[in-house]
């Protein structure tokens, strides 16, 4: 039934040029068994080219969190393949999906999430201290990464000890201190008000402006949304319909 | 990896001081416990075994009547007899002394200090039995001994308090009426068997403390010196036989009198203070485990709080490995750092009950060592289970945790 349901509604965007970093194949996921099963996902095909800008929108139950869940390596489909720079992630156990999130992702939440009681350094320091990197490059690493947030007179403040933009924009820093590939953002300015969404916004054009990060953003707002290049719209747990707002390439607007 | 999760345990542990602290409560008891009471019990043994070699070791004791008492009902045995002593003397195999002794006590005076002490009548044998060497002065002559003079060789608490450092030899002191002439100064001893201070004495010729104090001829006691190539149990048998006959005991019927073999109370004192440090240890041991139990419930608790963190660790791309190392470290970093203070508040608790207790200062570098690896063992029997359970989170329920 869920092929069905992808063959007929099932909606596939394929980018102009290069190979998709991320390529979804009739994906379907569902929870819970038998009688009370729920299929969230109902075949999804999507492709994503390395250096977009996309966002994602859809109504709540739409099934845009379980394929976020799944394009962030954190979840695998019930059914269907997904491919991450050529690579099978339905095929791959826990802990090599840990690693590939090591190594080619940045996440960005709502709440920020970052430790409490640390240190913005020492949040932004923590996937480099998990990659094993030595003392001094991740200090200057992290550094760096605070810089380009434009925080990094701010590294010795806790969290407690800064706003929630400029705790969002250390949750950037950690996310790209790695240098990923891809950074997915679940409604990074749901808890801003539109001054900070917008610096949020611009921060994320300008690392996949001059960092070529592929980013991947959930958002309500059509507002924040206009940011991106690309904006897939979900709906009932499949792809209803994705909008090319600009070129590859181009510069949106910024408001 | 390790330096990884070390540095991720530490900071967390110095993030939550208080927190770190109640959890190590239990462990810095338990050591502490454990540590006081392995250490207190064996400075008690060695006090034992101490009081009761200076009974003298290889040294029998006779005493007429059973016990260290005289036993209630029935009639009073008899004391010894001089030809007693001189018979156990001849008479048996690997007896290299017999030093028989009377006894009373009095108030001693030398120019206007007194001093209330023992006096001790006993021959020269003595001081051979004892192995208690002169400081001062010379023992009895055969002539004095023999003719009972009034001749004494005094203890260091008696110099002490008479002549207040001063050198007592060539002096005369009164000693319950009598003068006597000072000879020689016992070298110091401390204290004895069961607390008594040994010093603290007078000893004149047996003869004189027979003729001027006791009146009579009667032994209270007689300290018997064993060769060291004989076992002293076959020396207490035959000395045991031929009391009996000579006090005519037959068949059946018990002795009455006793000797004691110091080596024997040493041995049974030795049983009993390891039997009571064992009982008491174990309790400790008991507190120590229940420390255990006190790490694997609050690193319980921090995972349950710290779930969001957990999902924001595995989110950034921890491996579950590494989840569970980091859990497993800060509990093995939390036990450990409990078992250091509960180590030093073990010595300083050792050094203040040592001092009520009256018993030496004792470091045991052994049971220090086994109750810091116990400790640590502690951190990862009862910090593994949290941590596992911290590693099988899922990223995404983890990351939504409120």
């Amino acid at each position: 039934m869920a092929s069905n349901a992808a063959d007929s509604a099932g909606t596939s965007y394929v980018p102009d040029e290069g190979a998709p970093i991320i390529a979804l194949r009739r994906v379907t996921k569902s929870y819970g068994e038998g009688a009370t099963a729920f299929l969230a996902l109902k075949g999804i095909d999507l492709d994503i080219a390395a250096g977009d800008f996309v966002a994602v929108m859809g109504a709540s139950g739409s099934g845009k969190s379980t394929t976020m869940n799944i394009l962030g390596c954190l979840d695998v489909p019930s059914a269907g393949t997904f491919q991450f720079k050529g690579v099978h992630v339905e095929t791959l156990d826990r802990d090599q999906r840990a690693l590939l999130r090591r190594r080619y992702l940045g996440f960005v939440f709502q709440g920020f999430n970052l430790l409490a009681r640390t240190t913005a350094l020492e949040n932004v320091e923590l996937p480099l201290l998990y990659r094993g990197d030595p003392r001094k490059e991740r200090r200057a690493a992290a550094m760096a990464a605070l810089d380009k947030v434009g925080l990094a007179d701010w590294w010795d403040h806790t969290p407690a000890e800064l706003s929630g933009g400029q705790q969002q924009r250390v949750a950037i820093a950690r996310a790209i201190v790695t240098s990923p590939a891809v950074l997915l953002a679940d409604e990074p300015t749901g808890n801003l008000d539109s001054e900070r969404s917008v610096e949020i916004m611009r921060l994320l054009q300008g690392l996949n402006r001059d960092n070529g990060i592929t980013v991947i953003m959930v958002t309500h707002e059509p507002d924040m949304a206009a940011f991106a290049r690309t904006i897939v719209h979900f709906k009932d747990g499949l792809v209803e319909r994705v909008d090319t707002q600009h070129a590859v390439g181009d510069v949106p607007a910024l408001i | 990896m390790l330096g990884t999760t070390l540095i991720l345990a530490l900071r967390s542990i110095s993030r939550h001081k208080l927190r770190s602290f109640l959890t190590t409560l239990g462990i810095i008891i338990g050591v502490a416990a454990v540590v006081t009471m392995v250490t207190l019990g064996q400075a008690t043994t060695i006090a034992a075994q101490k009081s009761v070699s200076a009974l003298g070791s290889n040294i029998l004791q006779v005493r007429p009547g059973q016990g260290f008492g005289r036993g209630g009902g029935g009639p009073r045995p008899p004391d010894f007899k001089p030809a007693d002593a001189i018979a156990i003397r001849d008479q048996i195999a690997g007896v290299t002394a017999v030093a028989a002794q009377a006894g009373t006590s009095g108030t001693a005076i030398y120019e206007g200090a007194n001093w209330s002490t023992t006096v001790n009548g006993t021959t020269n044998a003595y001081f051979q039995v004892q192995s208690w060497p002169l400081a001062q002065g010379r023992i009895f002559t055969a002539a004095e001994e023999a003719a009972g003079k009034s001749v004494c060789i005094i203890g260091n608490t008696v110099n002490d308090n008479l002549y207040r450092g001063g050198s007592p030899i060539g002096t005369r002191l009164r000693i319950a009426g009598i003068s006597c002439d000072v000879v020689g100064l016992l070298s110091k001893r401390g204290q004895g068997g069961f607390g008594g201070d040994q010093d603290d004495v007078i000893i004149m010729p047996l003869k004189t403390v027979q003729r001027r104090f006791t009146g009579s001829t009667d032994l209270k006691l007689m300290l018997v010196g064993v060769d060291q190539a004989y076992a002293s149990s076959a020396v207490q048998a035959s000395i045991e036989n031929l009391l009996r006959e000579r006090r005519n005991i037959n068949g059946g019927k018990d002795d009455d009198f006793s000797i004691f073999d110091a080596a024997q109370i040493a041995a049974t004192l030795t049983q009993l203070t390891t039997l009571l440090t064992g009982i008491v240890t174990t309790v400790a041991a008991i507190s120590l485990i229940v420390g255990g139990i006190g790490i694997m419930n609050i690193m319980l608790v921090s995972v349950t709080e710290r779930t969001r963190e957990i999902g924001i660790r595995l989110a950034i791309g921890a491996v579950a490995k590494e989840v569970l190392m980091q859990f497993l470290v800060e509990a093995i970093a939390l036990s450990m750092l409990g078992g250091v203070i509960g180590l030093i508040v073990a010595q300083l608790a050792v050094f203040g009950l040592s001092g009520v207790m009256k018993v030496d200062f004792l470091f045991v570098p052994q049971i220090n060592l086994i109750a810091f690896g116990i400790s640590a063992l502690i951190g990862v029997v009862f910090g593994y289970f949290p941590a596992r359970r911290a590693a099988s989170l899922n990223p995404i329920d983890a990351l939504r945790h409120e």
